[in-house]
């Protein structure tokens, strides 16, 4: 009895360390830090005006940061390796195909006058239908054969891109600006006239991501398997993919394509994730993903733009050590 | 009973099963056997609807596979494929767990919990019950993924090559084990290459070779030299040791 009551606080020390250990804990705390730096650093002037402007950029670092880091895990999930990305298999060179082709077939006058929203949902749909149609098929047997996928993915890229490049050709070269203007990652001139829509599409996501996790999980386990449980398995695909191309849409929609940010980050937070038991569900998985890829955004984009006062430094740093990351894999053969 | 009729099966146009028909009992161990290539696993998948019917029926206990809900099917029966590779890098704990997915759909509750550390138990793997899939040797992992068949807690099992990578001991525990499984009502299919287990533990034999049926009956019946000498392709001594055959392939 005296023994219970002695042990009592002790337990209640070590149940709160052990929560503090919660990866998804840990990391809001960080990210909270380093939005409220980025929010209130250096604040002086015109305070409305500036806080307003700050908020609007980290809205839009956020929203990448989670878009990307969730699609990159479902990626990874249903075609079953830890080296493959959207952006790699050349999701967002089929967005910015999608994009010219719609103002070649629309006009530039006619589809920029719908306004941005609409337009971007257009976009989206359409990316969306034409991602299923490749990947679906692709991927609906199962992903086998990991070195085919990346000749896959390298090929359908510059396919991609050419077709961008092609259609642009046929475009004039006015037009071909606006399309040309987010081709690159720039994470500090995010296209905010989306970032509403794009923002509330990524809750959304988010939300139905977390929603289809368990069955996310046993996905993982490999086609055969997964249908042995009873996963309708061509339908889990197909979600996780249309998540993947929505999400892979707004991201670059915002920003422009980001080569190997989501490799980074899918590989840090299974780094993360996994030294606790259940640490590969997709439950902790995810939020583990979104709150390092929003806490690398934010934090990186503050360094680089308060202390060493370079705007447009950060894509490029992510982009190199990324590249670095991907080399790193290769090399070991830790294609899995 | 699993009732599979007139089942043809083509790949890219070459056929792989053709007109397979066959009742396998219930409440029996039933082994299929025969050479490499001769569309055993893919007999397997086709009655787990793990690979969709071409052309043919398959029913198990009236449920035909081709029409019932997936998620029904799984409380029905468990299937152990022959590739154990998962992308997820998982525990052994985890994957077990995995076996409850039909009964929870991923909320496990004590009914859950329990079944996983029988599981656990019964394929001695409690000192690993924490350890990477990665970091286990091939029968420690073979045993794991076994143990997450068993956590299903069907009526039905397939098991294709079950037996792969185990070491004698743990080959003898695991027929032993079918053969419990099978004194308390439940049916085993499984494939084995091994004519030894199979005639000590089957109580009925299916022997299938370029796709067709060669063969089915008891131990008895299919477990003779002039059968595997078709069968195989080549000559093959059958003694008998205990009532049952016993077959010299290994010399
Ligand atoms: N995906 C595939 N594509 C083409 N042919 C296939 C495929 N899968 C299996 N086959 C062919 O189907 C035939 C039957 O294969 P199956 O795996 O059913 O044989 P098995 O009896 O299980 O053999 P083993 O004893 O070697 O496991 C083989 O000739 C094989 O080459
Ligand atoms: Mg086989």
């Amino acid at each position: 009895m005296s023994e219970t009551v002695l042990q009592h606080p002790n337990l209640r020390l070590r149940q709160a360390a052990t929560w503090l250990r919660h990866p998804v804990l840990w990391l809001s705390i960080a990210l909270f830090l380093f939005c409220m730096i980025w929010l209130f650093q250096g604040l002086s002037g015109n305070y409305e005006f500036i806080l307003k402007l700050r908020m609007k950029k980290l809205a839009a670092l956020l929203t990448v940061g989670s878009a990307v880091a969730v699609s990159t895990i479902l990626f990874q999930t249903v075609s079953a390796n830890r080296i493959l990305t959207p952006s790699i298999m050349g999701f967002d060179a089929l967005y910015v195909m999608m994009q010219t082709l719609l103002v070649a077939a629309l006009g530039t006058t006619g589809f920029a006058m719908i306004g941005a929203a609409p337009k971007f949902i257009v976009e989206t749909g359409a990316m969306t239908v034409m991602a299923l149609l490749l990947f679906g098929t692709l991927l609906r047997k199962g992903a086998r054969d990991i070195t085919r996928m990346i000749l896959t993915g390298v090929i359908l890229g510059t396919l991609f891109r050419a077709g961008s490049g092609l259609i642009g050709r046929v475009l004039d070269p006015n037009a071909f600006a606006t399309v040309q203007s987010v081709s690159f990652a720039n994470f500090s001139r995010a296209h905010t006239d989306v970032l509403g829509i794009g923002a509330t599409i990524t809750v959304l996501g988010c939300v139905i991501a977390m929603w289809l996790a368990p069955r996310f999980d046993v996905l993982g386990l490999g086609r055969d398997r997964a249908i042995a449980l009873g996963l309708p398995h061509g339908r889990i695909v197909v979600a996780a993919l249309g998540l993947v191309a929505v999400l892979v849409s707004v991201s670059t929609a915002l920003v422009g394509p980001v080569a190997f940010f989501g490799l980074i980050v899918a590989g840090l937070a299974h780094a993360i994730a996994q030294r606790r038991p259940g640490g590969a569900h997709h439950r902790i998985l995810l939020p583990v993903a979104a709150l390092v890829a929003m806490c690398v955004l934010v934090g990186g984009q503050t360094f680089f733009e308060r202390v060493m006062g370079q705007q447009a430094t950060l894509s490029v740093v992510v982009e190199f050590l990324g590249g670095l990351f991907f080399l790193f894999l290769l090399l070991k053969g830790k294609i899995r | 009973m699993i009732r599979v009729a007139d089942v043809n099966h083509q790949i890219d146009g070459n056929p792989i099963l053709t007109n397979v028909s066959c009742d396998i009992p219930q409440g029996e161990v039933t082994a299929l056997i025969g050479p490499n290539g001769a569309g055993k696993s893919t007999l397997l998948k086709l009655m787990g609807r793990i690979e969709p019917l071409q052309t043919g029926h398959v029913a198990i206990n009236d449920l035909d596979v081709g029409t019932t809900p997936s998620g029904q099917l799984a409380l029905e029966m468990a299937y152990l494929g022959q590739n154990l590779s998962v992308a997820s890098r998982l525990r052994v704990r985890e994957l077990i767990g995995f076996g409850r997915w039909p009964h929870c759909k991923g909320h496990p509750g004590p009914v859950d919990h329990a079944a996983v550390h029988d599981a656990l138990v019964m394929f001695d793997l409690v000192p690993f019950a924490d350890r990477f899939l990665d970091e286990l040797s091939g029968g420690q992992a073979q045993r794991a993924h076994l143990a997450m068949t068993f956590a299903q807690t069907t009526p039905w099992m397939l098991l294709d090559e079950p037996l792969n990578n185990l070491d004698m001991a743990h080959s003898r525990a695991l027929m032993k084990r079918l053969s419990d499984l099978r004194d308390a009502g439940r049916s085993v299919v499984i494939v084995l290459h091994d004519l030894n287990h199979a005639a000590a533990w089957a109580d009925h034999l299916i022997a299938m070779k370029n796709g067709r049926i060669a063969a089915s009956g008891t131990a008895e019946e299919v477990l003779t030299p002039q059968t595997l000498a078709a069968l195989y392709e080549t000559d093959v001594q059958v003694l008998r040791y205990a009532g049952r055959p016993l077959v010299l392939h290994h010399i």
